[in-house]
């Protein structure tokens, strides 16, 4: 496959996953301002979920402080927001349209008819109660389109470039949302506040449920973070997606007569790291530390899939 | 051919009464309600919005990405006509390429002055850097477009040639697609030419133009300037049509003279480019060196024989606007033969005589940029206000080569479904011709349309629309076939 070919490919699943991942900060975001309102920090919430997209400077050079108004202009409509939802599906279709011919036709309708809503998207769509139905809007879209790339692509190296753009986004994405909250993890006493945004947290990782089906127990700070960082069944949790991360370069260099490099070498070690890692010693590390270690790694892996396949 | 400007030739109603191909299209259209072809136009625009089908333009303002107006109603040539176009279209492209091969080679027609000297080598579209190079089996134009247009029954003529990178097949294919959907029925009670081979019929044109060593195999790939062209959605359509990649100029490298390009396994040598990026920008080391989109080294791998180019540099030549009044010449000189396929007469305003005519009789005169294309910079004497004669009767003082001038010509109409109802819409023709080893042309072709009242201008860019083509197989229609497959299909149409 032409190298620009799966570029485009892995940052077209790269952004709609983002597009996803952003609808469900922004969605337990607005959840949690509304029930904090009453407990004095609204503010919070929005300024942990600016740090979780990791867009927050380019925030601040533009806005005064961080509102409920302003942060979901940032996250959704900003043009200067790379990360927002409409730059993200403008990028994802912009790669997209750049090869039309190595997608399905239900993965560019899913792109495509997305993009033609966004596009007209009136300036209300996300005022007051409106806002959940746009945030439940984008997600159905990211799942559409995933489940049309699952469901049509055939299993050959362009579903593998696809497929490794969600994931790594995905394991991205966790580690972040994490990390924002990584204060409600120290050792202490738990407040009615931290079981709230607890609760929150594995929401916007739609593992609320499939915490009480792991567990049968009562949200801990540990265990959650168990299950988001090391529990291979949950989809969303950095062992899962750094699982099909590695295992997709594995198969591509299959296919490719045993070709490998840097890349196959630091998804194999972060694979193996979370396939037999124990959140005892991660909290004796530091929550802090190992996910912003992760976070940093999670980004040479990137940079080591386009060192060798696409700027080669 | 008169000048003055008589009523146009309707394609459909004839004088005494409606055309035999037409008959069912026209009882379609009398028991169909407005609202049912209102419905299935928007339809239509759902459908092309949908999968994509768009041209950019750029830089006017508004939606980069526009739908080419689609009209439902077809243009229909019957099979026996088709025969006769296509037999001169046919000819007509042999002697363009024999063009080509001569005045980048012995210059025969030259020496036999048959052509004014200057007029091929110094004009623009004549390429220096292919004298001498001679592509596999002496083919230069691989895919042409001849824009044809008609002005009565049996009066066809070619208007102009396209022999660079010609644009639309994509439309010609999708509009089909679009009415075998909208309109089953309608399409099972005609014997209609398909069109669908096309895309296959092109990659065996390519195939059989590489180079000796690529084998059975070779490795074809499409060449684009990339999504911001106008024609790209036409790009990658056809590429996944072949199966073949679509590449940009820095997916390619060239090394020892070959063309590779880069792929997740490496490099891979390619044979075949089927490149839809202007002469001037292919390689910067030979033609501009601005050039973002092209591939350097790219002429030195064609002129060693390392790939094969499609269609080659240096057709602009044949299809150049004051070359077009030579072409008839060509047909005898190369051929032998009397041209099958008529020129619209056409004053070159660099001769002081025909310059003189043309000055005189602007007020009938189209007026056109000899380098022009898409229909910008033209003048519509007949339409124009005096100022705008005027204009152009300064600029053609100034820069006399620069433009030619043709009669207003009548140009046909079609049925065409507009705001008021139904009118007739003026119409020309652009089949697609293929030659490899042998020319091979799909029935039929674009029907552009003009969708303002009396408007002559069918260019996308200028308002214009496509029609679906239908050849028919035989005259008149055929109530015969297909009886249960209308059946079945009745109940979700009600066409």
């Amino acid at each position: 496959m032409l190298s620009r070919t799966a570029d485009s490919l892995f940052w077209l699943a790269r952004y709609t996953e983002r597009a996803g991942n952003v609808a469900r900060g922004l969605a337990v975001a607005s959840r949690m301002a509304a029930i904090s309102a009453r407990l004095g920090d609204e503010v919070a919430e929005w300024r942990d979920l600016l740090t979780a997209s990791g867009g927050d400077a380019g925030f601040y050079r533009k806005y005064e402080a961080p509102t409920a108004e302003s942060v979901v202009h940032w996250l959704v409509f900003d043009p200067d927001n790379s990360s927002g939802i409409l730059s993200c599906f403008e990028a994802a279709r912009r790669n997209a349209r750049a090869v039309r011919t190595a997608l399905t036709v239900d993965m560019w309708e899913a792109l495509n008819d997305s993009w033609n809503h966004l596009r007209n998207l009136s300036p209300d769509a996300t005022e007051g109660e409106n806002l959940a139905d746009f945030l439940g809007w984008v997600r159905e879209r990211v799942t559409l389109f995933n489940g049309a790339a699952h469901d049509t692509m055939l299993r050959n190296e362009p579903w593998r470039f696809v497929h490794l753009g969600t994931m790594l986004e995905r394991a991205d994405n966790t580690a972040r949302l994490l990390d924002v909250k990584h204060q409600l993890f120290a050792p202490g006493e738990e407040g009615a506040v931290d079981y709230v945004q607890w609760q929150a947290v594995l929401r916007s990782v739609s593992a609320l449920r499939s915490y009480q089906w792991i567990y049968r127990d009562r949200l801990s700070a540990r265990r959650i973070a168990e299950l988001m960082i090391l529990r291979p069944e949950l989809p969303r949790s950095l062992a899962a997606c750094h699982a099909e991360v590695s295992d997709t370069l594995e198969a591509i260099a299959v296919e490719q007569g045993g070709r490998t490099g840097e890349c196959h070498r630091i998804a194999g070690l972060l694979k193996a790291q979370l396939r037999y890692g124990r959140i005892e010693d991660i909290f004796a590390e530091g929550l802090h530390e190992y996910l912003t270690g992760m976070i940093t790694r999670t980004a040479e892996l990137g940079a080591a899939i386009d060192a060798f396949y696409i700027r080669h | 051919m008169s000048l003055s400007k008589p009523a146009a030739f309707d394609e459909m109603r004839a004088e005494d009464g409606v055309r035999r191909a037409y008959a069912e299209i026209e009882r379609w259209l009398r028991a169909t309600p407005r609202e049912m072809l209102d419905r299935k136009r928007h339809e239509a625009e759902l459908l092309f919005r949908r999968i994509g089908i768009t041209f950019a333009v750029y830089g006017e303002g508004g939606d980069p990405e526009r739908l080419i107006p689609f009209d439902i109603i077809p243009r229909i040539i019957p099979r026996s006509e088709w025969e006769r176009l296509s037999g001169g279209l046919r000819q007509r492209v042999r002697a363009l390429n024999a063009f080509l091969a001569d005045v980048y080679g012995g210059q025969k027609i030259l020496r036999a002055g048959k052509i004014p000297r200057a007029l091929v080598l110094e004009n623009d579209g004549y390429r220096k850097e292919m004298a001498g190079i001679l592509p596999p089996g002496g083919v230069y134009t691989h895919i042409s477009g001849i824009d044809m247009v008609r002005t009565g029954p049996d009066q066809f003529y070619v208007l102009e040639d396209n022999c660079r990178t010609p644009s639309g097949v994509s439309y010609m294919l999708e509009n089909r697609e679009a009415m075998l959907r909208l309109f089953p029925r309608l399409c099972a009670r005609h014997r209609i030419a398909p069109v669908s081979r096309y895309p296959e019929e092109l990659l065996e044109t390519l195939k059989a133009v590489a180079p000796a060593r690529a084998g059975a195999d070779p490795t074809v790939v499409l060449l684009t300037p990339g999504p911001y062209n106008s024609a790209y959605y036409e790009h990658c359509f056809l590429a996944d049509e072949m199966g073949v990649e679509v590449v940009e100029g820095a997916d390619l490298c060239v090394q020892d003279q070959v063309v590779y390009m880069r792929t997740t396994a490496g490099p891979k040598r390619v044979d075949v480019i089927y490149r839809r990026i202007d002469d001037e920008f292919l390689d910067p080391e030979a033609f501009r060196p601005d050039s973002l989109v092209g591939v350097p080294g790219l002429m030195a791998a064609y002129r060693a024989g390392n790939v094969a180019l499609a269609n080659a540099p240096g057709g602009g030549i044949a299809d150049d606007k004051a070359i077009y009044p030579y072409v008839p010449e060509m047909v005898r000189f190369y051929l032998g033969e009397e041209p099958l396929l008529a020129n619209v007469p056409t004053w070159l305003c660099e001769r002081a005589d025909d310059r003189k005519y043309v000055l005189e009789n602007l007020d009938k005169l189209v007026v056109k940029l000899a380098k022009g294309s898409g229909g910008y910079g033209m003048l519509i004497g007949p339409h124009a206000s005096r100022a705008q004669r005027e204009e152009f009767h300064a600029r053609i003082l100034a820069r006399p080569a620069d433009y030619i001038a043709q009669p207003t010509l009548a140009l046909s109409t079609v049925p065409t479904v507009v705001e008021q109802g139904i009118a007739p819409r003026h119409v020309d023709l652009r089949p697609f011709v293929l030659s490899g080893r042998e020319i091979r042309i799909v029935p039929g072709g674009l029907t552009r349309v003009a969708l303002k009242d009396g408007s002559l201008v069918v260019n996308s860019s200028q308002g214009g629309g496509t029609k679906d083509t239908w050849v028919l197989e035989d005259e008149g229609p055929d109530s015969g076939p297909d009886q249960s497959q209308s059946q079945s299909q009745s109940a979700s149409l009600g066409c």
